[in-house]
């Protein structure tokens, strides 16, 4: 192994800095002690955590998040978990076309997917439901398992499922003592991308909530068009550190790179 | 990693009977009703409500006009929305090729450990809100932020560098956002990368610049364009960035596409728009990759 040449060793340095230094700036500005965003050299507290605590509409807003997110990802891993077998595993007429359906979402700008449905959604009495919401947060992150599903599945030796099946396993035993457990590390990393992706929606969600189904992102975002002060710097600590904490469980679960570009 | 369904699979046996194996459609079925349904509907009734006229009540008239796609093509205001959408758009692109190859190539060359501390760092921001990269992004480039306040102290400038609300500040923070993809793509690309060819290339007396440019670049330049591609159609369809950093005056496609659905409740335009930029994000995506796959046919085998 040769050593990497030093201008692409300072680049690399420089580029990190420029990754982390609006993380960096957030999470300073939020132990500041002024009412104003600024820096905490002259002075810290923890004034705007203890903020959060008095602030309820963004805790319910959390919450909801978290619970929508949680329900997304459930639900779209149970509807991408077949398909996903059925497109790894079988060569069917009409394949493609099923998977550039599931995939659909990924290629149309979420502010396209928002305003047609909050249309549509306005029309079948669904515009500001929680099902409404659910279900628009389903259709968007199913792709993201969709894809890690069919890299696992289309990874793995399919003569163990065949071995198991000339030795008279059923169809069912074989799916579930064989193929499901040899998907599970894509269907784990799958509902933990669509989770995270589902939680931190903000263009599509603006459309489809209202002021009482209101996510995070979309409280943060019209607060932030009114005014930017350190309350929001603390919100999104507190958020930085809950996503690190992910991403480390991602990492070790299935390296980040592969969950993120959606390969094997 | 072999596809094809090998002898004794479940498809194989059902063909071999002369039977149809229904069990891929029924495993497919669900995912795919859900998707006609809040997708593709959604989508087709929107562009059928784009050929409805708008009425001042907030209400759609009932007889179909090509007047919202007039209005477009007319107003000289949509024209400056969209050169300023799509010039940020090429501009964001370019930037992220020209910082995100050398980085993917950088991160080749780590060791293990290193590699995985500095994918954290590089891709780890994707899966932080994007209000969140923003907001830090707010605190850094206003008249009073970070930036300005060091250089003042520096005594470098008198006054504050105007960066919020201007279109380097929207670039600047929109490259921050999309990076991630640009490096990932190249990141896929250079795996297939054999070194000994670097390697020869250098015992042969090649300096850095000259390995990058006729050994490195040329090899992954289908990871440059899936790349460019992503980063192209998510900075033109961005919403929260342009919006935060670029504000009220500096308005793009997506933040047009919001003020007139649900400030001038203007639906049938807002429609119009949308399938205007659907239009042609699609087309520029699927021309590149038509040019590509023509050019760049043996590097895909």
């Amino acid at each position: 192994m040769n050593r990497t040449p030093y201008p692409l060793v300072i680049f690399h340095w420089l580029f990190g800095a420029f990754m982390l230094a609006p993380l960096l700036m957030v999470v300073l500005v939020s132990f500041t002690d002024k009412g104003y965003v600024s820096m905490p050299f002259d002075g810290a507290s923890w004034r705007w955590y203890e903020a959060i605590l008095e602030a309820p509409d963004f805790i319910d807003a959390f919450w909801r998040s978290l619970g929508l997110a949680a329900a997304a990802a459930t639900l779209a891993t149970l509807l991408a978990v077949p398909a996903g077998m059925a497109i790894a595993w079988h060569r069917f007429p009409g394949r493609d076309a099923a998977l550039g359906l599931l995939l659909s979402p990924l290629m149309v700008p979420h502010v396209v997917l928002g305003i047609a449905l909050l249309r549509f959604l306005t029309q079948i009495g669904g515009a500001s439901t929680l099902w409404g919401l659910t279900t628009a947060h389903t259709v968007i992150v199913l792709p993201y398992v969709l894809r890690l599903v069919v890299a696992a599945a289309t990874g793995f030796d399919r003569s163990v499922a065949q071995a198991a099946q000339s030795l008279g396993a059923s169809g069912w035993t074989v799916f579930r003592r064989i193929e499901l457990p040899l998907i599970v590390p894509g269907v784990v990393g799958g509902w933990l991308i669509a989770f995270i992706n589902s939680f931190d929606e903000l263009t599509m969600s603006i459309f489809v909530t209202s002021a009482s189904t209101q996510t995070l992102p979309v409280k943060m975002y019209n607060h932030i068009a009114q005014t930017i002060d350190p309350l929001l710097a603390s919100i999104s600590t507190v958020l930085i550190v809950l996503t690190l904490v992910l991403m480390v469980a991602l990492d070790r679960f299935y390296g980040l790179d592969r969950v993120l570009s959606g390969k094997s | 990693m072999s596809t094809t369904p090998q002898i004794g699979s479940p498809t194989q046996a059902a063909l071999a009977e002369g039977g149809r194996n229904w069990l891929p459609y029924w495993l497919s079925a669900p995912g795919m009703l859900v998707m006609l349904a809040f997708v593709a509907l959604p989508l087709v009734l929107t562009l059928s409500l784009s050929l409805y006229p708008f009425q001042s009540a907030g209400g759609v008239g009932d007889q179909m006009t090509w007047a919202n796609y007039a209005d477009i093509a007319t107003d000289s205001y949509f024209h400056v929305i969209f050169a300023r959408t799509f010039g940020m758009a090429i501009v964001v692109t370019l930037i992220c090729i020209v910082i995100g190859v050398p980085e993917a190539y950088v991160l080749s060359r780590l060791s293990a450990r290193w590699r995985a501390v500095s994918m954290v760092v590089v891709l780890g921001p994707l899966l932080i809100s994007v209000v969140v990269r923003t907001l830090g992004w707010a605190v850094l480039l206003g008249n009073e932020g970070v930036i300005n306040k060091v250089l003042m102290t520096g005594g470098l400038i008198d006054e504050p560098i105007k960066m919020m609300f201007t279109f380097t500040g929207v670039v600047v923070a929109l490259v921050h956002v999309l990076i991630p993809f640009m490096v990932l793509a190249v990141w896929a690309s250079l795996q297939k990368l054999d070194p000994a060819t670097e390697q020869a290339a250098e015992s042969l007396g090649a300096g850095l610049f000259t390995v990058m440019r006729r050994i490195v670049f040329p090899q992954v330049i289908p990871g440059v364009l899936s790349g460019g591609l992503i980063v192209f159609a998510l900075s033109a369809s961005a919403f929260a960035t342009p919006a935060i950093i670029g504000g009220r005056r500096l308005k793009v496609v997506p933040t047009t596409i919001y003020d007139e659905f649900l400030g001038n409740l203007n639906w049938p335009l807002g429609a119009a728009l949308a399938v205007v930029l659907v239009v042609i994000v699609l087309g520029v995506s699927l021309g590149a990759n038509w040019l590509i796959e023509r050019k760049y046919k043996q590097v895909f085998q």
